[in-house]
């Protein structure tokens, strides 16, 4: 499977394509890890909100008990603090306000009113509990769609309407109008809450000698969240410094400012002493990280033997009711429409896309952003052109990707794809999930009442895309260089300096095997310092699957400088002329013997009187900056398939088993890979089956705890059998790819295409996530009317 | 998600709890925690008192004799999956204990505290009352029996009068000639049913006890069920299920949603069947 690829650290088991056991998990298994609520801070207070009860409300008071003056404060309170703006210069977005605490008034459930400070979390949630809010409530926009319709109550009056954004691409959609297949659905997916372990939490300090701020946050971006703060609270950037500690996953939801990071920072500089903020389970289902609520008006064009002619959409996202930082409320429907061709070959196509504000939370880019939905929408399409063909849906596919020799690739939407075999993938996964024996099956019929399906899906996921395609969005971040700091210490060891953060991913283990197939010094001697403005070099942070390529890549390119530095004082005490000695394993070599780099180092640091005249007087710190070849991104892409049984009676759909093919270019760490594309796979699971949450039509979200919010548990997850690809990207370090999100996108349209397989023949169809009990019984029950009054 | 303030008291012997619930009409008993342990955290209850009866080991005890089990209301789920505790259903209530909820809670939660908490997805309620249980409640008045279907009077609802608590519940023996049938359909492991039916079918007795659970208020017990397979109860009862007459009882009992009915039905067609085979 897995080809040993030729680096320069070989078979020391240490560098790219290592599959080395991850050196967080000596901490993270033993309960060791240090998470933001695990901080003790001397004089330490907790702090609780006050939160909207109602979605769409203007407020009319706010009634603090006489006691508790003075531990609460409002928006009033908070003399100058912005509110916070994530702004596109995409033309006609328009612009929303987010205050920290909620003025004038509230846009959501939970939106922040109040805060309460108190010695222990307990006493502050009494305090928030004895706050009474005069509310005079206004009608709810909950619904996306109703929401566009003129007449519609507004969320930002003055807007005139409730779209934050629209857009349209086109390219010669009335070529495909005369197919002879033309299939037309909608199709949508449910709004999600992220769920990672742990939930947001901020500790924020002033430090009087530094005249700091100093803000712990489970953040996955802390040189943005940095810069955010300063944009929202009038100050200096020097004057502020994020800390990202151990991050219980992130998945986006860390990504974003949050209000409770500004008002916090207030708080702290205000009130003289430390205050916390962990966010609870119920806040966050109700209050935060809201994604992936897309609705889909979608037409595929083909011929008769399959051939994708054209995709016409129509696409909503319910953004929520404000724009987030930095990310903007448009960047999940605009990339729809961007995306939404996914690997194929097609000549034409149409998408129109709008980003709906509604009186919901924010919604949030979710592991995938806009892919899931997109890959859910296409593939089911996939399937209904498949059985309008008289084909079978693998074989659409394998007709419609783009092919190997076609690479590098532009796509209908001028997507550049880098390298890959995506037939080959598809075809491995049908081979893998024996669609000939399921077939088989399916004829033989089954005893127990359920019914077997089959389905695969198929995405390829951009990653780490940079200057090129962010400058065209216009938010307030555009990656630039990513850089990387390694400096050999003293006694030899090697600190590594990245503004990338790890929150699950692994990176303190796989950027230490970078700078090992580097230097060749033991991952043990390498220490990875992320997670701290004052300690790192500035970087968007961790998001769009980019640590490995941009991160490992500065990493990579900080420790080629440093080593050739350490070359050059190698042959002076070697007395051997540069050009003749070579780094090799960890020490510098010439033909009459070597110097380790821990020998090295003592030199620099020790006995400078030892050092070459013209020695490099940066020394054994060295920090460079990386950008790929070219910066539109890495396409990894996987084909998944599944195969499921369909209790018809009772609604119950159980996975029998799940295939995945996957190429992420070269892996640093396959091991590392596989927990990625598991994790993603049981959100993916979580899509396709559970998550879901709903609101009523007063804008109430209905699923306040994990009791109504379903997530899957190890029980719900298939033990997915994983087969690698690794076709290099040809630009980028190593030729790695981004891989971090591909595991959750195409699992909903996997599951959903087998089960539309299974039900197919009792005329039933599932166009919505999750695939629930009710609805599959619902729709059964609905075919089998159907059937009888067509009798 | 903290509780709001409350007095706290541990008491040794029953009597002692007794007296603290009769001198305190809002204090609440807290057994396994595994119920109040939410409601209180998210405030849906605010007793000034909590009652902790986890150190009355009077209520932990098992007792069986030949025609019944008494088990104290503080025996846990995981008592009963593991064995710990005698048996006199030939495996049903342990085949019901070991699919509650998760490990977790099964090793802290009760079946008294289940029963009382009176979830109408609970299984107890509806499994207890297939097999004809009747539970011991016990005030300083003193004490009195009911059937576990009196009990439960609906959702998060029991029979309990202030001041009482439950002290025990009895568990008539399985005729070895009763086939037992349990089934429930949850979303996903260790979630809440959405569906559950119980069956007792004893063709050489022609009797049968069927509940049909996890309906919006207290289970739908059928002591004589009969009707369900026809008019009367013998060896091909499972041919002879009716899923009509479960319809119709679904409907009588408010549900007026068909998907909902039709999969009550299906899940109790699934318990008929478990206990035919
Ligand atoms: C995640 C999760 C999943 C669950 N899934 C299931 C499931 O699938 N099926 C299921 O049946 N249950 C499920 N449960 C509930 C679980 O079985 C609880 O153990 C049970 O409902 C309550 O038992 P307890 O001992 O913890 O009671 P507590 O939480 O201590 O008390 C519950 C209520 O009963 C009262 N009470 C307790 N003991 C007595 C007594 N002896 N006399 C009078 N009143 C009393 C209390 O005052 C309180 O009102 C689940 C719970 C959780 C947390």
């Amino acid at each position: 499977m897995r080809s040993e690829r030729k680096f320069p650290s070989g078979g020391s088991g240490q560098g790219v394509g290592a599959r080395l056991p991850r050196k967080e998990d000596d901490r993270l298994m033993r309960g060791r890890g240090q998470f933001v609520a695990d901080i003790r801070v001397a004089g330490l207070q907790d702090v609780a909100f006050v939160r909207s009860p109602l979605a769409h409300a203007r407020i009319r008071g706010i009634h603090v008990p006489e006691r508790y003056r003075g531990s609460v404060f409002t928006a009033a309170d908070l003399s100058g603090v912005s509110p916070i703006r994530a702004v596109s210069a995409l033309p006609g977005f328009k612009i929303s306000e987010q205050p920290v605490l909620a003025s004038g008034k509230v846009r959501q459930v939970g939106e922040l009113v109040a805060m309460c400070v108190a010695p222990t979390r307990a006493e502050a949630e009494d305090i928030a509990a004895s706050v009474t809010l005069d509310l005079e409530e206004l009608p709810a926009v909950y619904d996306m769609l109703k929401a566009r319709e003129p007449g519609s109550a507004l969320v930002h009056e003055h807007w005139g309407d409730n779209v934050f954004l629209e857009t349209n691409y086109e390219v010669d959609i009335a070529a495909a109008l005369d197919a002879p297949i033309k299939v037309t659905r909608e199709i949508s997916t449910a709004r999600q809450c992220m769920s990672p372990l742990e939930g947001r939490g901020v500790v924020a300090s002033f430090d009087r000698r530094l005249d700091q701020l100093t803000l712990h946050s489970a953040a996955q971006m802390p040189h943005i969240t940095r810069s955010g703060l300063a944009e929202c609270l009038g100050m200096e950037e020097g004057r502020i410094r994020v800390i990202s500690p151990d991050v219980g996953g992130g998945f986006g939801h860390k990504g974003i400012l949050l209000p409770e990071e500004v008002c916090l920072s207030w708080l702290t500089m205000n009130c003289g002493h430390p205050v916390r903020w962990i966010e609870d389970r119920r806040e966050h289902l109700v209050a935060s990280s809201n994604c992936r609520e897309h609705h889909y008006r979608i037409t595929a064009y083909a011929d008769r033997d399959g051939t994708l002619r054209g995709i016409d959409c129509e696409a909503t996202v319910d953004s929520g009711a404000y724009s987030s930082y930095p990310f903007s409320a448009c960047l999940e429907a605009a990339q729809v429409a961007s995306i939404l061709p996914g690997p194929y070959r097609m000549p034409a196509y149409r998408c129109r896309t709008f980003s709906v504000a509604t009186n919901k939370c924010p919604i949030l880019p979710y592991r995938g952003v806009a892919r899931t939905g997109v890959c859910f929408a296409l593939e089911l399409m996939l399937d209904l052109v498949a059985a309008e063909a008289g084909l079978e849906p693998g074989e659409v596919r394998l007709r419609n990707l783009v092919r190997p020799e076609q690479m590098p690739f532009d796509n209908i939407t001028r997507k550049h794809f880098d390298s890959g075999d995506y037939p080959e993938a598809m075809r491995r996964a049908l081979a893998a999930i024996d669609i000939d024996a399921i077939r088989a099956r399916q004829g033989q019929g089954q005893t127990d009442g359920r019914r077997i399906g089959v389905g695969v899906s198929i995405y390829c996921e951009q990653a780490a895309h940079g200057t090129s395609v962010y400058a065209g969005w216009g938010i307030p971040m555009v990656p630039g260089h990513e850089q990387a700091t390694a400096r050999l210490t003293p006694d030899g060891g090697l600190e590594l300096r990245v503004g990338v953060h790890s929150h699950g991913q692994g990176m303190e283990t796989t950027l230490a095997q970078v700078a090992h197939e580097m230097l060749g010094m033991d991952v043990a001697k390498v220490r990875i310092i992320l997670g701290d403005t004052a300690m790192t070099p500035y970087s968007t942070g961790t998001w769009g699957s980019r640590s490995m390529v941009m991160a490992g890549g500065a990493v990579a390119a900080a420790c080629r400088e440093l080593g050739e530095r350490a070359r050059r004082i190698g042959a002076k005490l070697l007395q051997h002329d540069p050009a003749s000695v070579v780094l090799q394993n960890g020490e510098v070599r010439g033909v009459n013997g070597s110097v380790s780099l821990q020998a090295i180092a003592h030199t620099w640091y020790r006995r400078p009187q030892d050092l070459p005249a013209d020695v490099d007087p940066g020394g054994l710190e060295v920090t460079q900056g990386y950008k790929p070849a070219r910066d539109s991104g890495t396409f990894s892409y996987a084909a998944h398939a599944a195969v499921v049984a369909v209790d018809p009676d009772v609604g119950e759909v159980e996975i029998l088993d799940y295939v995945i093919v996957e190429d992420g270019g070269v892996l640093v760490n396959p091991m590392v890979v596989d927990g990625q594309i598991y994790g993603g796979l049981a959100q993916g699971v979580g899509t396709a089956l559970y998550e879901e949450m709903p609101f009523d039509t007063s804008g109430q979200p209905l699923a306040t705890t994990l009791a109504d919010y379903l997530l899957p548990g190890a029980t719900e997850v298939p033990a997915a059998r994983l087969d690698h690809m690794e076709t290099p990207s040809p630009y980028t370090q190593f030729g790695v790819k981004g891989i971090g999100e591909g595991g959750a996108i195409a699992p909903p349209a996997a599951i959903a295409n087998a089960v539309n397989d299974a039900l197919r023949p009792l005329g039933v169809e599932m166009m919505q996530s999750p695939i629930t009990p009710r609805r599959v019984v619902e729709a059964v029950l609905a075919a089998r009317a159907a059937e009888r009054n067509a009798a | 998600m903290k509780p709001a303030p409350f007095s706290y008291e541990r008491p040794r012997d029953l009597n002692a709890a007794l007296a603290m619930l009769a001198a305190n009409g809002s204090a609440k008993i807290i057994a396994g925690g595994q119920s109040l342990g939410p409601m209180l955290n998210l405030r849906l209850v605010q007793p000034e008192l909590v009652v902790d009866i986890s150190g009355l080991a009077a209520l932990k005890r098992a007792e069986s004799s030949r025609d019944e089990l008494v088990l104290g209301a503080l025996v846990t789920h995981a008592d009963i999956e593991d064995g710990r505790t005698p048996d006199v259903t030939r495996g049903a209530m342990r085949g019901v204990a070991a699919n509650i909820a998760y490990r977790a809670v099964r090793n802290r939660g009760t079946i008294g505290g289940s029963l009382s908490h009176a979830d109408p997805a609970a299984d107890w309620v509806s499994a207890l009352a297939a097999l004809g249980a009747r539970l011991t409640l016990r005030s300083l008045a003193g004490a009195r029996t009911l059937a576990v279907e009196a009990f439960v009077v609906g959702a998060l609802e029991s029979a309990l009068h202030a001041g009482e608590i439950v002290e025990a519940i009895h568990v008539p023996a399985r005729a070895v000639s009763a086939h037992w049938g349990y089934a429930k359909s949850c979303r996903k492991t260790g979630e809440f049913a959405h569906a559950i039916g119980a069956v007792l079918v004893d063709p050489a007795a022609a009797t049968a006890r069927v509940v049909i659970g996890a309906i919006d208020t207290a289970p739908i017990v059928v002591t004589d069920a009969a009707e369900l397979f026809g008019g009367r109860v013998g060896a091909d009862y499972k041919q002879r299920f009716d899923a009509r007459i479960a319809d119709l009882l679904i409907a009588k009992a408010g549900i007026n949603d068909a998907v909902r009915r039709h999969i009550h039905v299906s899940v109790l067609k699934r318990a008929v069947h478990e206990a035919a085979a």
